[in-house]
């Protein structure tokens, strides 16, 4: 059993942390105030090669796992970049994954590169708003037509389809009343975001203001059948085979901005000086950010084990699923804890920390709530009966 | 040509530093370790100067514990060919730095070596100078710009009070100060071929070279905490005070 980094994962902490070093927290201040995307912080880890971390390297990727992935999102975050900086690049990193182990050469040489270079910026179409985390029970619908589909129906929180111009998209392709199973008829595309068949509506939000999530609205959408990743029908297998290393990267993210809650939290508890001695004198102040550390450390080696379970090829449910209960447990907390450590200045935009516990709700409550983990695990992992 | 880079492995310049309660030394536990910021500049130039055609190969060279390997592998991440780490676990000084980096210079015969000016650990600014005293090579300290001729180099030196332009005959050892350049970033693909570049491994005892310390560190203490400031209300306060308190201006 090994905790430490090779040299190799050092230098992919190192050269992420330089990126970022150039954004600093007023960066991210005025573009929580501004509502800007991050276009210049994208722009450099594009000209990094860094979209590419998890891609073959056959297509231009550097082919590393979903542990290097989540070092880089995890080293992300906790510069202070945080849920804006994480959520501006994340769907491009493993969000192509579908296409990297379900398409056909032809699909992959096309969709790929661009992707990897920064030409084309994805978003992921999941959510609707009738079907909630019962996602086989989403409408939207694809009618073959030909060579082609027509897609019709909505989405909802997709994320970046303010600037994408794709989007991967999981609708219905056969009528539920007319599958065996919720989980069948569903099928996968990635395919042009045509705006003048989806209306992309901006959703005002709690925070993370520069990086959107919207309302699609799909009507007729035409989608050429060499768009459609694998087989018409196994959809819902193939979304499956994403939702570990996403959980993982998540949670990643939720710990790094967890950390950067306390690193600031600490400094403050240092330098605030209140009844003549500094408030971390106490032990009611330091005590809460002793055990915030412990609980990033802890879901931080949970993610390290669930990434590494994944890169061995090996099942990694249970794992990547706690990863994201404990890293959002643990960001929450700290994030929460740096405000109250801050006081009044907590309250204050210029403290970063009021930010960073609006971001943090983003890991709490996606891509999966912390109600259905605990179903989750009770059922899978303690053969408790089905609860949902 | 040839040129060898150096590249120690120091406590990153963003941590702040503790010393040991026994005052024996700094902690190092979980510490964040870095390639020495001027030596990153010195990487940066030898890669540059390769990029302009004027040099074929960059040799980076490590002195210190098996983990300087990190440190290697960054450097070779920056655009260097090929690595050495001469081995030891000795807390290495100056002196014995140098004899290292001479024995390196005797097998490579490089044309060019760049090291940082210091290194922010120690702040000793002496290894330069003795690698050049010990090889019997011209050198250049503190350069803010270096430009490769046929045989000698011409390197504008940052002295107090100015800058000097001096021409020296190559090879030659040339120092770096903080305005040379600014050292990129690792870009990933650049750290995915440092995995394939060769790093040679040898030991103080393989070049013949004898590394104990020959200076002791009896103590190590921090700096005193700096007194808070205070806030005067007006220009005639601030000149009385700067005067007859501080008494810097007269
Ligand atoms: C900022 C942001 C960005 C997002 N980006 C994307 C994106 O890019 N693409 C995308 O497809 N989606 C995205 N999402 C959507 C996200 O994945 C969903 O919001 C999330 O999966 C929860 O689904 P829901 O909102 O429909 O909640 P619901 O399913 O309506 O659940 C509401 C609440 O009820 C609880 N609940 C429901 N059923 C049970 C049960 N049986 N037992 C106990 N509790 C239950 C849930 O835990 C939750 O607390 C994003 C969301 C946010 C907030």
């Amino acid at each position: 059993m090994n905790f430490e980094y090779s040299s190799q994962q050092v230098s992919i902490q190192q050269a992420i942390e330089k990126i970022c070093a150039s954004f600093d927290a007023d960066y991210w201040l005025a573009r929580d105030r501004d509502g800007v995307f991050p276009n210049e912080f994208v722009a450099a880890i594009t000209a990094g090669g860094w979209l590419g971390i998890a891609m073959p390297e056959a297509y231009g990727g550097a082919g590393l796992g979903i542990t290097e992935t989540a070092i880089m999102a995890h080293t992300i975050a906790r510069s202070g970049a945080g849920m804006t900086g994480a959520s501006a690049v994340h769907l491009n990193l493993f969000g192509p994954n579908p296409i990297v182990v379900f398409g056909t050469e032809d699909q992959k040489q096309r969709f790929l590169p661009p992707l990897i270079q920064g030409q084309d910026r994805a978003c992921f179409g999941v959510t609707e708003p009738d079907a909630g985390l019962n996602t086989t029970q989403l409408v939207t619908r694809a009618v073959r037509d030909g060579d082609h589909y027509v897609i019709n129906g909505r989405k909802l929180w997709t994320t970046t389809a303010q600037t994408a111009n794709k989007i991967l998209l999981i609708v219905r392709t056969t009528a539920l009343a007319d599958c065996k199973k919720p989980t069948e008829g569903l099928s996968l595309f990635y395919t042009d975001l045509n705006r003048e068949s989806i209306e992309v509506r901006g959703i005002e939000k709690m925070g993370r203001k520069a990086v959107d999530s919207n309302a699609l609205f799909i009507d007729n959408l035409i989608v050429p059948i060499e768009d459609r990743i694998g087989e018409e029908g196994l959809g819902w297998k193939y979304l499956l085979h994403g939702l570990n290393p996403e959980r993982i990267l998540i949670a990643a993210e939720a710990v790094g901005l967890g950390q950067a809650a306390l690193a600031r939290a600490s400094q403050y508890a240092k330098e605030r000086v209140v009844f003549n001695r500094s408030i971390g004198k106490n032990q009611g102040i330091q005590h809460p950010l002793a055990v915030n550390w412990m609980e990033l450390e802890a879901a931080q080696l949970m993610v390290q084990k669930a990434a590494s379970l994944y890169d061995a090829g090996k099942p990694c449910g249970a794992e990547a699923n706690s990863a994201k209960y404990l890293a959002a447990e643990a960001g929450l907390s700290a994030c929460q804890r740096a405000v109250l450590t801050h006081g009044g200045m907590g309250y204050a935009k210029e403290y970063h920390v009021e930010r960073y516990l609006r971001e943090i709700m983003i890991p709490v409550i996606a891509p999966i709530s912390q109600e259905l983990i605990k179903s989750f695990i009770a059922e899978q992992v303690l053969g408790q009966d089905k609860s949902y | 040509m040839k040129v060898l880079v150096t590249a120690k492995r120091v406590v990153d310049y963003n941590v702040s530093i503790r010393v040991l309660s026994d005052n024996s030394g700094v902690d190092l536990n979980n510490v964040k370790m870095s390639v020495n910021p001027f030596d990153e500049i010195a990487i940066e130039e030898a890669v540059r100067l390769k990029e302009a055609g004027k040099v074929e190969e960059v040799i980076v060279l490590s002195i210190g514990t098996s983990a300087s390997q990190e440190q290697i592998r960054t450097c070779l991440a920056l655009g260097a060919d090929r690595g050495i780490l001469i081995e030891t676990d000795v807390e290495v000084q100056p002196l014995a730095i140098a004899k290292c980096i001479k024995a390196i210079i005797d097998k490579e015969q490089p044309s060019l070596i760049i090291t940082g000016k210091q290194a922010i650990d120690g702040d000793n600014s002496q290894t330069g100078q003795m690698v050049a005293a010990l090889a019997g090579l011209a050198q250049a300290t503190f350069a803010s710009k270096i430009e490769l001729n046929e045989d000698t180099a011409t390197v504008t030196r940052e002295i107090d009070g100015g800058l000097e332009v001096i021409t020296v005959k190559l090879p030659a050892v040339v120092t770096t100060d903080l305005r040379l350049n600014e050292p990129r970033y690792a870009s990933l693909p650049n750290i995915m071929k440092a995995k394939k570049k060769p790093v040679e491994v040898l030991t103080p005892e393989d070049l013949g070279v004898d590394v104990t310390p020959r200076v002791k560190t009896l103590k190590v203490t921090p700096p005193a905490e700096r007194k808070a400031g205070i806030i005067v209300e007006t220009v005639e306060a601030l000149v009385d005070k700067l005067k007859n308190e501080a008494k810097v201006i007269s």
